[in-house]
């Protein structure tokens, strides 16, 4: 069998950034809030600081490798919250259709039309900075695809004969919206679910960047790009290697959810054969 | 055991309502099916015979509805039923069978699970227990290793050892009454016939009803003990299978008997023509006055025209809807 290289490289940097953020005790060298030393400020990149000091002399190796923890926390949490809710309002629209479909289809629509940072934007400045409005705000603003997917899959799969001998069978509608529709709409779910975490974690960035994610000091890597920004000329590597983290595990998931699609979708399949 | 049949369908009539105009697909309908015994539905793409089994399970969706009529099952009358009743009765006391036993299993799940299911779901029998009644009733149909493949997937079986699954699944629950849709058409002819013969002795072991519905007489006269023949939803026929083909006494019925190739018949080797009944079945929108069939009808006169012809019963037991009928 073929290797395929965008699965096995995207998994590969999404693990990695995974553990990265599991073992962040034991991979950093300093603590990243409290190791901060006026002596060590604004060192450049050295075996004694890998990536450098920032201009409180805090290790900024160690701060990218806990930054992790908060950047996958968002991507992965908020992203299971846009899948629940998508799949949710799209499986049940696409299957009982008539009016129901109709409030999910305009709810979708005015998603669609809102941009989804400002949007999220707009609850942060309601609930407050904080990890907990983070996860809430870009749960509640990235369903929209997930649900048209939801919606569209359930539309066609509804019409299959094991729905309809489902129904004959005398399932009921959860019951063969959990075990007949579900499990066979899970490939593009997933697939789209593992983009949108990429895309959670560019929002987090984005969000934190403008002061409104994870408070400071503790790190997260949109807020470290935001802090670098005054020092992008005269400290390079204050930027560069928060944006590294951002870029590596952004094109980890969309590799790994292109991957994803390759196996999962019936026709890339069958091409193969 | 009481005298009262099975099923008990009166005078049935399904709309079809496409927003703009009512028409009725089937009228007329009435029929009974005892405890036990085969019935079997025969009739063209289209004459209505389907929507009438979907009407007997309560399944009927827009656009089409019950516009009239009664269905009794078992004494009670499925129309007048809650949605959770009927939905009790479906796959437990009454189940089907479908034409695609290529597309009616859940192709994600292993069909053992799918068997399971309906033990957990209407006999409230925990998982553990259902995966062994699953093996079981893999073996009543005769499929060989049974504890290896309830794990397997559906795209792992042949198209004859699906429609045994499905026989199993819809067997699973000790129904009282079998609909198979057409149950063979999608199966190889050798097939075929292992399959009539399983569905037949297990339905006979078990006292279960069938309700057979295909387009193909010579299966259906073969398995049911009696045969209604539809044409442009209504019953124009309905006779003890033997007497069908013997005297077929509606000539829509006639028809299909001569039209069937029969081995070393002239037409068969090739010396004479098959015959054929003239003419295309009317659409639903545009059935003709009177009798449906009398377009079609070599033996129409005025009042075949005119006049919808009521059910005659024939002394040799069965009754037709023709005004001419022998």
């Amino acid at each position: 069998m073929k290797l395929r290289a965008n699965l096995v490289i995207g998994g590969t940097l999404f693990a990695l950034a995974v553990l990265v953020g599991v073992l962040a005790p034991w991979l950093a060298h300093t603590d990243p809030v409290l190791d901060a030393n006026l002596m060590n400020a604004e060192e450049p990149p050295s075996w004694t600081w890998w990536f450098g000091t920032d201009d409180q002399g805090r290790d900024i190796y160690s701060r990218v490798v806990y930054g992790a923890r908060v950047s996958l926390t968002v991507g992965i949490v908020s992203q299971l919250i846009n899948s629940v809710i998508g799949v949710a309002l799209g499986l049940s629209a696409g299957y009982w259709g008539g009016w129901w479909d109709d409030v999910v289809n305009a709810l979708t629509n005015v998603m669609l039309a809102i941009p989804s940072l400002i949007f999220a934007l707009a609850i942060m400045a309601v609930l407050g900075p904080g990890l907990t409005s983070l996860l809430i705000a870009l749960g509640l603003t990235n369903w929209s695809f997930t649900c048209r997917i939801a919606r569209a899959s359930a539309l066609s799969l509804r019409n299959q004969g094991y729905v309809q001998a489902a129904t004959v069978l005398g399932y009921g509608d959860l019951r063969i919206m959990m075990t007949q529709l579900l499990p066979n709409m899970l490939g593009p779910i997933v697939v789209i679910g593992t983009l949108g975490m990429g895309s959670a974690v560019l929002s987090e960035a984005a969000l934190s960047f403008l002061g409104l994610g994870v408070r400071p000091p503790f790190p997260s890597w949109g807020s470290m790009l935001s802090d670098a920004r005054d020092q992008i000329t005269t400290a390079p590597w204050l930027s560069v290697f928060p944006g590294l983290a951002i870029f590596l595990t952004v094109l980890g998931l969309n590799l790994l959810g292109d991957g994803l699609r390759d196996i999962l979708d019936p026709h890339s399949r069958s091409r193969r054969t | 055991m009481t005298g009262a049949p099975l099923i008990e369908v009166e005078d049935l009539r399904i709309d079809l309502d496409d927003g703009e105009r009512r028409v009725a697909a089937a009228e007329g309908i009435s029929f009974r099916i005892d405890r036990g015994e085969t019935f079997g539905l025969v009739g063209e793409s289209g004459c209505g015979k389907s929507i009438t089994a979907l009407a007997l399970i309560g399944l009927l969706r827009p656009p089409l509805s019950i516009g009239a009529g009664m269905i009794r099952f078992d004494g009670r009358e499925i129309q007048h039923l809650s949605a959770a009743a009927q939905r009790d009765l479906r796959g437990n006391r009454i189940a089907m069978i479908f034409q695609e036993p290529m597309t009616a299993l859940n192709p994600v799940s292993p069909v053992g699970r799918q068997i399971a299911e309906m033990f957990v779901l209407h006999k409230g029998n925990s998982w553990r227990e259902a995966h062994q009644l699953a093996v079981e009733a893999l073996a009543s149909v005769r499929v060989p290793a049974p504890e290896r493949r309830v794990n397997d997937y559906p795209h792992q079986l042949s198209g004859g050892m699906r429609q045994r699954v499905m026989i199993a699944i819809a067997l699973a629950c000790g129904p009282d009454l079998l609909i198979a849709d057409e149950p063979t058409t999608a199966l190889d002819v050798t097939v075929q016939a292992e399959i009539i013969e399983l569905m037949r002795n297990l339905c006979a072991e078990r006292g279960t009803a069938i309700l057979m519905i295909s387009h193909d007489l010579g299966l259906v006269a073969n398995v049911c003990r009696r045969v209604a023949v539809m044409y442009a939803g209504r019953i124009v026929e309905e006779r003890g299978s033997a007497d069908i083909f013997r005297t077929p006494s509606h000539p829509y019925t006639q028809g299909l008997v001569d039209s069937l190739p029969r081995l070393g018949s002239r037409a068969a080797l090739g010396r004479s023509r098959l015959k054929e009944i003239a003419g295309v079945v009317p659409a639903i929108t545009n059935f003709p006055d009177g009798c449906r069939f009398n377009p079609r009808c070599a033996h129409a006169t005025d009042i075949c025209r005119s006049v919808a012809p009521t059910a005659d019963l024939l002394e040799a037991g069965g009754l037709v809807r023709c005004h001419h009928h022998a």
